[in-house]
Parts: structure tokens; C-alpha cells; sequence
């Protein structure tokens, strides 16, 4: 099981007590009524989908009831760091990304900022 | 006129095995609050406890018990006839909302020294005295039911679900006891 940081709670809590809620930092146009069809479509449908490190949101629902983002790998499944919901986009370190990848080994440095790609006991 | 009778609904159960016991709670009044930092202090003084600002925490003060769940979350509990509502009913000019879930709620203890193991049994959780000290709470989950799960001594747990899962966390806590 997944230990995810939760920058409310500020522990790492099981990932039973959380929903993923999509991709993050998704700004809503200003004058949603008055944009085109395509531009709609790429605000509301179209994801990136990367193949790597990506920023998502996630819900702390069986703990604070909270938003907040996180930056995870998305082949390993290892989480770079959590956030609070409203907080910039964090830039992350060329080791930080490295450790996250599969193979990576979490480093004490993104285990301090909340980051667990090992299992609970 | 026929009168309705309130029926607990874990009525009648009580479960000792050597080392653990499980009994339901009483009846109790129970509000959710939810309140932004400028109200604290009006409501501190209107229930007569500090609200605990701290994950995790809990205070208790005069047969009340605040449970923080989140940054502006906390659950009360108080023993019935504490009248919480009506306490902060008389409070005027801040913003907050307390909504009495008194019915909404039971709550199980779980006392004794396999209490852990049995919890563990459904609860994620790491509840080693290091990490889930005496006087901790949160909301977590036992199975596929949410709970909030309270330490009130080293041995003994509140487990607070909702009324309609109270069969089922009765009976996991059951099947977990035996076999913990």
C-alpha cells in the first residue's frame, strides 16, 4: 500500500483514504460562455496524459476532506511531493525526478517533502 | 397516542473475549462544525473548551470532546442532554456552521490489549502509540466504512461510524476480535 502525504493532516496516511480527483493546475477561462467550441474542448476533455512525472489533484476524503495537488510518476507510481491546493506548481529537482522513476530510490531529501514509493508495512 | 420509542441500533450487543472487549457507546449529541479562524474564539468560549488547532488533536473539557478532522472540521461529542446546539445558537455575527448529527452517528468502544490488532484488521492506519498517541483522532476508514477513530487510553478506542454502518462495523470489529 501507498503511504501519500498529506499536507493538511501533515503525515503520510494510507492511500485508502484518498481519491485521485484528475489532473491539477487546469484554470478555468475567464468568459467560459464566450469561448469557441475547440477551446472548450481542450479546457474541459483534452488531459496530457504524460508518461512520467505529472500534477494531479487528490482528495484527502476519508480524512480532512481536502484538495491538495501532488506531484507523482505516473509508471512508477512514486509520489514526488504534496501541496496545498492553491500553492504554484513546485519545481522539482533532476534528482527528485530520478528517484521517482522505476529503479529510483527515494532519497532522504523527497522523503522529508513527503514522498513514498514504499510499501506500508 | 402511540409513542416512538428510539431503538439504539446496536442494541443488546456486547461481545468479552480474553484481552478485548466491545461494547456499543450510549446515546450521545454530536454536532459537526465547520469554522474559519475569526470564529474560534467566540466558540472556545461558548462550549467552554479550546478547539484543538493541531491534525490530529483532540481536547476534551467538561463532558465534551472535540475531535479536529480537518482545517476547519471538528467533531463534537457530548453526552446527551448537553444541549450544544442551543449554545451556539446564541452566538451572533461570525460565520460557522454546526449541524447536530446526534442520530447520524453511534459509536463503538473497543477496549483491551488486542483492541490494536482487531482495528488493524480493517484500519490502514499505523496505530503504534508512536504514531497514534493517547488523545489522537481522525477520520480513517475500517473496511469499506468511514470511521472516526479516537484513542482514549493506550487500550481503549472509540470508533464513531455512521448509524446505517453500524452493523457492519460491529460485525467486522466481531470477526476481527476472534481471530486477533
Amino acid at each position: 500500500m501507498l503511504l501519500i502525504h498529506c499536507p493538511y493532516c501533515e503525515e503520510a496516511r494510507p492511500e485508502l483514504e484518498f481519491r485521485h480527483a484528475g489532473e491539477a493546475h487546469i484554470a478555468r477561462p475567464a468568459g467560459i460562455a464566450e469561448i469557441s467550441d475547440e477551446a472548450f474542448e481542450a479546457y474541459f476533455f483534452i488531459r496530457d496524459n504524460t508518461k512520467g512525472i505529472v500534477f494531479e489533484r487528490w482528495r484527502h476524503i476519508h480524512g480532512c476532506g481536502r484538495f491538495f495537488n501532488a506531484a507523482r510518476h505516473s509508471v512508477s507510481d512514486r509520489f514526488v511531493v504534496t501541496y496545498r491546493a492553491g500553492e504554484p506548481k513546485p519545481e522539482l529537482s533532476g534528482e527528485q525526478v530520478a528517484a521517482a522513476a522505476p529503479g529510483g530510490k527515494a532519497t532522504p531529501a523527497n522523503a522529508a517533502a513527503g514522498v513514498n514509493g514504499k510499501a506500508a508495512r | 397516542m402511540a409513542e416512538a420509542a428510539r431503538i439504539h441500533p446496536l442494541a443488546g450487543r456486547r461481545l468479552a473475549l480474553p484481552g478485548l472487549s466491545l461494547e456499543p457507546c450510549p446515546p450521545a449529541e454530536r454536532l459537526s462544525l465547520r469554522a474559519g479562524e475569526d470564529a474560534l474564539a467566540a466558540i472556545d468560549e461558548a462550549l467552554g473548551l479550546a478547539l484543538p488547532r493541531r491534525p490530529m488533536a483532540s481536547a476534551t473539557a467538561g463532558g465534551l470532546a472535540a475531535l479536529w478532522l480537518g482545517p476547519d472540521e471538528w467533531l463534537i461529542v457530548a453526552d446527551e442532554g448537553a444541549g450544544l446546539a442551543g449554545r451556539l445558537a446564541a452566538l451572533t455575527g461570525i460565520a460557522f456552521s454546526a449541524v447536530d448529527l446526534s442520530h447520524r452517528n453511534t459509536a463503538i468502544s473497543i477496549d483491551g490489549d488486542k483492541a490494536v490488532l482487531a482495528l488493524a484488521a480493517g484500519c490502514p492506519r499505523d496505530l503504534s502509540p508512536a504514531a497514534f498517541p493517547v488523545g489522537a483522532c481522525s477520520r480513517t476508514v475500517l473496511g469499506k466504512a468511514e470511521i472516526v477513530l479516537a484513542r482514549e487510553a493506550p487500550a481503549r478506542f472509540r470508533v464513531e461510524c455512521w448509524r446505517s454502518f453500524a452493523d457492519y462495523v460491529w460485525n467486522y470489529l466481531v470477526d476481527a476480535a476472534k481471530s486477533a
